[in-house]
């Protein structure tokens, strides 16, 4: 990172636009069925933000209808929308200053070829529940309305095409029944339960489209590190890397991911064993090569469409060496309109020469004056990066976030010293496998936890 | 502040733990309950269950014939059952759901939950129809296919596992 002072200065509008996307998050929690005075009053500041866009009418008419309450699926639909465009213009304000802390350059956004909207009549169910749960509000949800979503999701998983709206609403629907009944709740988590809901709302609508391949590529690719994401019955490891495409153009950000739904109970390195036979990247990662792509799939996003039929193992390649030698020239992906939102940030950075340290629990580095949070809490549970290495580190690979205000980094891999000597360690080092002792038990006990689950579907599942 | 945070930790990750005399145990329906492998019968599994309050208890076969030790007390799968409930989701959110107040509890810990004395309910045989469907949908996880398509919803999951 070249410029870390200017992550701390402020983005201007950020916070007006927050407070009003705050407002209608805090009217989320009593539900939109018989707004009060204070919920219909941040129906209105809605609107107002967006009065200058091509949703204005649409919300105007939305916070209208819902405040004399008649709270119908278009309207809650352009609300979702005017939320979604408030973060989405959030999320510009905060890449602006990304690009400026990185100091590199950001690719154009080129539309995909349109695609047909498919399932309607599921996509269709699942806004029908969403709109449901938003006039229930999060205080009115119970269990037979959360398992009003039970059949679509199972519908949907099947569906590879609805795979990002089954595995959200999966997810979504898993943390809402663990809250339930909701007039008990004594906290709400409401900006993330709005964000869900409202990407959610979005993903279920008609037009809504999945990122295609927009072309493809050939190169050599240089892992950078593992970002792991997982709820009860998902998981998803992206691979971050740099690509030096073999026609000489710039080198390149991108990412590779591999998803699978699983049961709750595989976990740590369960889920690496899950992953592993899908991306043979992830082997790579761990022992330190590069591969050779050709002709691979990628998004305009910067999101390799991974088949093994386009890659081979390449020479090594050090993670830190990539780091250092290829990172701050390389050109960063564009971010596709609809992704706009600021949980979605995650810029690959490389630190060092900063000040580690320990407040109260949690880590901080200092880079160039500006102290940033450490995110430990998103490292992998089966890996070897650890908290206390962490904070004891010298140089880091991480991946630039940013959430309730502040921005935090998210360590992929770090240097430390041990013994004299440097050393790195990966968080996402055991995605391929791994031989220390450690490890090899978790490897033993994850593999016989989906044998026994594989017996037993065998035995009672097609009865 | 939690509040404002998008990538909020609202349930703790379970825990990994073995699956063979248990492999599902869920906290829903106002109850804890699960299915528990016979140990005699590698074809037969039991659905048990203990309510949340009122500690009813119950337990039968998946084609709901009663345990024969579930007769005024807990039988040896409604122990297994808590045993595990307690590794995967921790003493002190299975308590919560459960409401027992571990501190008045004598001795406290997991004992506190294995002494619970309910009556049997006829609510948990029910249930037991619908819990072990939802076990075979959590089994069916298993066959469905990966993908390597991005899916950029996951950033809100991240592992937030507890410092180590």
């Amino acid at each position: 990172m070249t410029r870390a002072d200017v992550l701390g200065a402020p983005v201007p509008g950020l916070g007006e636009a927050l407070d009003v996307v705050t407002g209608l998050d805090r009217s989320l929690v009593a539900g939109l069925l018989r707004p009060a005075p204070a919920q219909a009053a941040a129906l209105v500041s809605l609107a107002e933000s967006v009065s200058g866009t091509p949703l204005a009418s649409r919300v105007a008419e939305a916070a209208e209808n819902v405040a004399a309450g008649a709270c119908g699926e278009d309207h809650l639909t352009a609300i979702a929308a005017a939320r979604m465009a408030l973060l989405g213009a959030v999320h510009d304000g905060l890449l602006g200053r990304v690009d400026e802390a990185t100091g590199r350059a950001r690719a154009d956004w080129t539309a995909p070829p349109a695609e047909e909207a498919c399932a309607p009549h599921l996509r269709a169910a699942a806004r029908s529940w969403l709109c449901d749960l938003a006039r229930a509000g999060w205080q009115g949800i119970d269990h037979d309305l959360v398992a009003g979503s039970a059949q679509v999701i199972s519908a949907m998983l099947a569906d590879l095409r609805l795979r990002r709206l089954a595995a959200l609403l999966d997810g979504f629907a898993a943390e809402l029944a663990a809250s339930c009944p909701g007039a008990a709740l004594e906290r709400v988590p409401e900006r993330r339960w709005a964000d869900l809901w409202s990407r959610a709302m979005l993903l279920a609508h008609p037009g809504a489209r999945d990122g295609l391949a927009s072309c493809t590529t050939t190169g050599r690719l240089l892992p950078l590190g593992i970002d792991l994401h997982e709820h009860a019955t998902a998981v998803q490891a992206q691979v971050h890397a740099v690509l030096e495409p073999a026609d000489g153009g710039p080198a390149r950000l991108v990412r590779a991911s591999v998803s699978a739904p699983k049961p709750d109970t595989v976990v740590g390195m369960g889920v690496w064993q899950l992953l592993r036979p899908h991306l043979s990247l992830l082997a790579a990662c761990g022992d330190g090569r590069s591969m050779d792509l050709a002709g691979m799939p990628v998004t305009g996003e910067g999101d390799l469409l991974w088949d093994d039929e386009h890659a081979r193992p390449g020479a090594p390649a050090d993670a830190f060496a990539t780091a250092r030698a290829a990172l701050a020239g390389a050109v960063t992906p564009a971010v596709a309109p609809l992704d706009r939102h600021p949980v979605r940030i995650c810029e690959p950075v490389f630190l060092d020469g900063y000040t580690a340290g320990t407040d109260d629990g949690a880590v901080t580095f200092t880079v160039a004056g500006q102290r940033l949070a450490v995110d430990v809490g998103r490292l992998p549970s089966a890996g070897p990066l650890t908290h206390a290495l962490v904070a004891a580190s010298t140089s880091c690979i991480a991946l630039l976030r940013w959430d309730a205000g502040a921005f935090t980094v998210q360590p992929l891999a770090v240097e430390t010293t041990v013994r004299q000597q440097t050393a790195a360690v990966h968080a996402g080092a055991w995605a391929g496998g791994t031989t220390q002792t450690a490890g090899v038990r978790a490897e033993r006990a994850a593999a016989e936890a989906v044998t026994v689950l594989r017996e037993r579907a065998g035995r009672l599942l097609r009865r | 502040m939690w509040e404002r945070q998008s990538g909020a930790r609202v349930v703790a990750p379970a825990r990994p733990r073995k699956l063979a005399k248990v492999p599902f145990v869920e906290l829903a329906d106002g109850r804890l309950q699960g299915v528990v492998s016979s140990g005699s019968d590698i074809e037969r599994v039991y659905v048990s269950s203990i309510g949340a309050g009122d500690h009813a208890y119950s337990c039968s076969t998946n084609n709901n014939r009663p345990c024969g030790g579930a007769r005024g007390r807990m039988c040896k799968h409604l122990e297994a059952l808590i045993d595990e409930a307690i590794l995967q989701f921790g003493l002190d959110r299975v308590a919560r759901y459960l409401r027992v107040d571990l501190g008045a509890a004598p001795g406290g810990g997991p004992e506190a939950i294995r002494a619970l004395h309910g009556p049997a309910s006829t609510a948990g045989t029910a249930a037991a129809a619908p819990v072990f469907s939802r076990f075979l949908r959590h089994l069916a996880y298993l066959e469905l296919p990966p993908t390597t398509a991005p899916l950029p919803e996951m950033h809100w999951f991240p592992p937030r596992w507890a410092a180590r």
